[in-house]
């Protein structure tokens, strides 16, 4: 995209997908560095538990709402827990809400999607109405009400973010499916004689992968965010569990009072988190989708 | 479609099957309530004998579909159920806390949209310069910005720190009396009676939860002025115009910025989205006495009649203002009114 005052210098040629890759992360630094925030939160979600200095449940009554120190990092909390004990634990948790929403809704999308773009007519239509009333629903006021009907538990956070993301990855995929339904590859894989959920499983649907992982990595971010707020009006998670959104709302109670290290440092790891996932995610769309760049 | 009422007419019609699927969804929501909500609403106290009265009283013995329109009935009639917690209809409840909602609700969006519109252009007419930068960095951070954390982060800087704000305490502070209600907009209801002194102390109440719920959405507004100008800027019109004579400032203005607001009237549609979802956890955080916080208290209690009646009417507004936008929209583009649809 060339601008009208500074036009874009001209890209360099390009070999290979390795190469392109590497020019994306030469000529976008930024791209990199959240490769690397990915790689370190997801190592403190396997090792978190094993690495922080205390237990994340243990309660110090006589070091209650201490600010931050060279033993308590992050400061303690009214019960005298170590905020960065619980911090990092938290990651485990908060990740696996996101990642099992996110897979959820990836899985049944792209199988609505697909069959929808692949047969259109009428199960496309009645698909594309069901998506609209979903859609037609504040998407975290939908979370709620879910939420609250089908029971205050985690499995139902994951259940509630995973339905109200399936619109996004259901419509990316019917697009990419319906283009390509009948281009020539699907129509010579059809005629040597491949049954039509073979076709659009392993001809059609690889296709339009890269796109969804573009949308995998945007939509963490958002999971993330969805996840924590339901769990900071009280939802999901409970007390003595470490989750960002629920630190948050204890530490809420102390800002007044200036004890700001409580609510503080797990609002900053879940900011870092999702803007990590949202950095990654324009990163990919840059090595995917070159024409999207903005 | 001949004329232009008509296509007007039809995106009003196109709404109905809309809001026939979100009560049906509603509906599914309130029947999925856990447990069996005859044992529910007959209290602590029931008896097998009262349950099942309360189980006939609702309806609830009858087949599904029948059930399903004695729910369009009573929601005809504007009964959502009676909430456990404050006793009253949750109709009446909703009314009486809307209007702290929306009032809170426009002051962000045109408070985001008087920031985020200015600096996509700039960043769209300054590509790579300084401004672009900023842009992209605020994008980005904005929708990173958990809106619940923000507000917190606000309260300590601009309360405890600074001691600007006032105390996050709902609407008004309890040293002004309340204006006469009339439209339930203080800063409406305090000019009416020329309370000044109350408008402004309604006002200062106002600004923490409005920046933070605008932060929220400056980005994706921001994102899309700057998309929408530059792929404006680089059309052939523009490059006419500017061969043409014309001033810079009215090839920016009245060629690029009129088309490209288009695609950015069309992105409100989902910043309302975001904005009605990131109003219950600001409400929460400011202690603001509307919609969303209500929902908040009635889920805490496991008050599901009006958790339910919250998310329905969420919708409801959401389906409307986004009937309301495609309505700007035909007026900002009287292509649309015409061409065939």
């Amino acid at each position: 995209m060339s601008g009208i005052v500074s036009p874009a210098p001209t890209p360099a040629p390009e070999r290979g997908a390795l190469a392109h890759v590497g020019h994306v992360l030469r000529e976008n630094p930024v791209t990199a560095v959240s490769f690397a925030m990915f790689a370190v939160i997801v190592l403190m979600a396997v090792l978190g538990p094993a690495l922080v200095p205390y237990d994340p449940l243990a309660t110090n009554a006589a070091r209650a709402l201490e600010p931050p120190s060279a033993a308590h990092w992050f400061g303690t909390d009214h019960l005298g827990r170590d905020v960065f004990s619980r911090v990092v634990v938290a990651t485990r948790l908060d990740l696996t809400i996101s990642v099992a929403a996110v897979a959820l809704s990836f899985v049944i999308g792209a199988t609505l999607g697909a069959i929808a773009g692949y047969r259109g007519g009428w199960v496309d239509a009645v698909l594309a109405r069901v998506l609209d009333t979903i859609m037609a629903f504040p998407l975290f006021v939908l979370a709620m009400g879910i939420v609250a009907a089908m029971g205050n538990t985690i499995e139902n956070i994951v259940y509630a973010t995973a339905i109200i993301n399936i619109p996004f990855y259901a419509r990316v995929v019917r697009a990419e499916v319906n283009i390509r339904r009948e281009a020539g590859f699907a129509l010579a894989a059809r005629l040597a004689g491949n049954s039509h959920a073979r076709v659009l499983a392993s001809h059609i649907v690889p296709n339009a992968l890269p796109p969804m992982m573009v949308q995998v990595s945007l939509n963490m971010g958002w999971a993330i965010l969805n996840a924590a707020g339901l769990s900071f009006i009280g939802l999901g998670v409970r007390p003595p569990t470490p989750e960002w959104g629920i630190m948050v709302a204890e530490g809420a109670n102390y800002i007044v009072s200036g004890h700001w290290w409580v609510a503080l440092f797990p609002g900053l790891w879940l900011m870092l988190a999702v803007f990590t996932f949202n950095l990654m995610g324009d990163g990919l769309r840059d090595i995917v989708d070159p024409r999207r760049r903005t | 479609m001949a004329g232009a009422g008509h296509p007007v007419l039809w995106r009003i019609v196109q709404t109905i099957p809309v809001l026939i699927g979100v009560v049906v969804v509603s509906f599914v929501l309130t029947r999925a309530l856990p447990g069996d909500p005859a044992v529910y609403f007959a209290g602590a106290m029931a008896t097998p004998e009262s349950i099942a009265e309360v189980r006939a009283a609702l309806g609830l013995d009858q087949p599904l579909v029948h059930q399903f329109f004695r729910y369009c009935a009573a929601l005809l009639q504007g009964d959502l159920g009676r909430s456990v917690s404050t006793g009253q209809p949750v109709v009446e409840d909703l009314a009486t806390r809307l209007p702290a909602s929306l009032e809170l609700t426009l002051c962000a969006l045109v408070l985001s949209c008087a920031v985020a519109i200015p600096l996509g252009i700039l960043a769209a007419v300054r590509q790579g310069g300084p401004i672009d930068h900023l842009c992209r960095i605020l994008v980005t951070a904005g929708v990173s910005l958990p809106t619940f954390f923000t507000g917190i982060v606000l309260i300590y800087v601009f309360y405890y720190l600074l001691g600007w704000a006032p105390s996050p305490l709902g609407r008004l502070d309890f040293v002004y009396l309340e204006p006469p209600r009339v439209t339930g907009f203080l800063l409406v209801d305090t000019l009416l009676v020329g309370d000044i002194e109350t408008f402004f102390g309604a006002a200062r109440q106002l600004i923490l939860p409005s920046v933070t719920l605008a932060l929220f959405t400056l980005a994706p507004i921001a994102r899309m002025t700057r998309a929408a100008m530059l792929s404006a800027l680089s059309a052939d019109y523009v490059r006419t115009a500017r061969a043409a004579g014309l001033a810079p400032r009215t090839v920016l203005l009245t060629y690029a910025l009129r088309n490209a607001l288009l695609p950015v009237v069309t992105t409100l549609g989902m910043v309302f989205s975001f904005v009605l979802g990131a109003n219950v956890l600001v409400e929460k955080v400011f202690a603001w006495p509307g919609i969303g916080s209500y929902a908040v208290e009635a889920l805490v209690a496991s008050d599901y009649a009006a958790v339910q009646g919250f998310v329905l009417a969420m919708a409801v507004l959401f389906v409307l203002l986004n009937l309301v936008i495609d309505l700007a929209y035909a007026l900002i583009d009287p292509r649309i009114g015409f061409s065939a649809k």
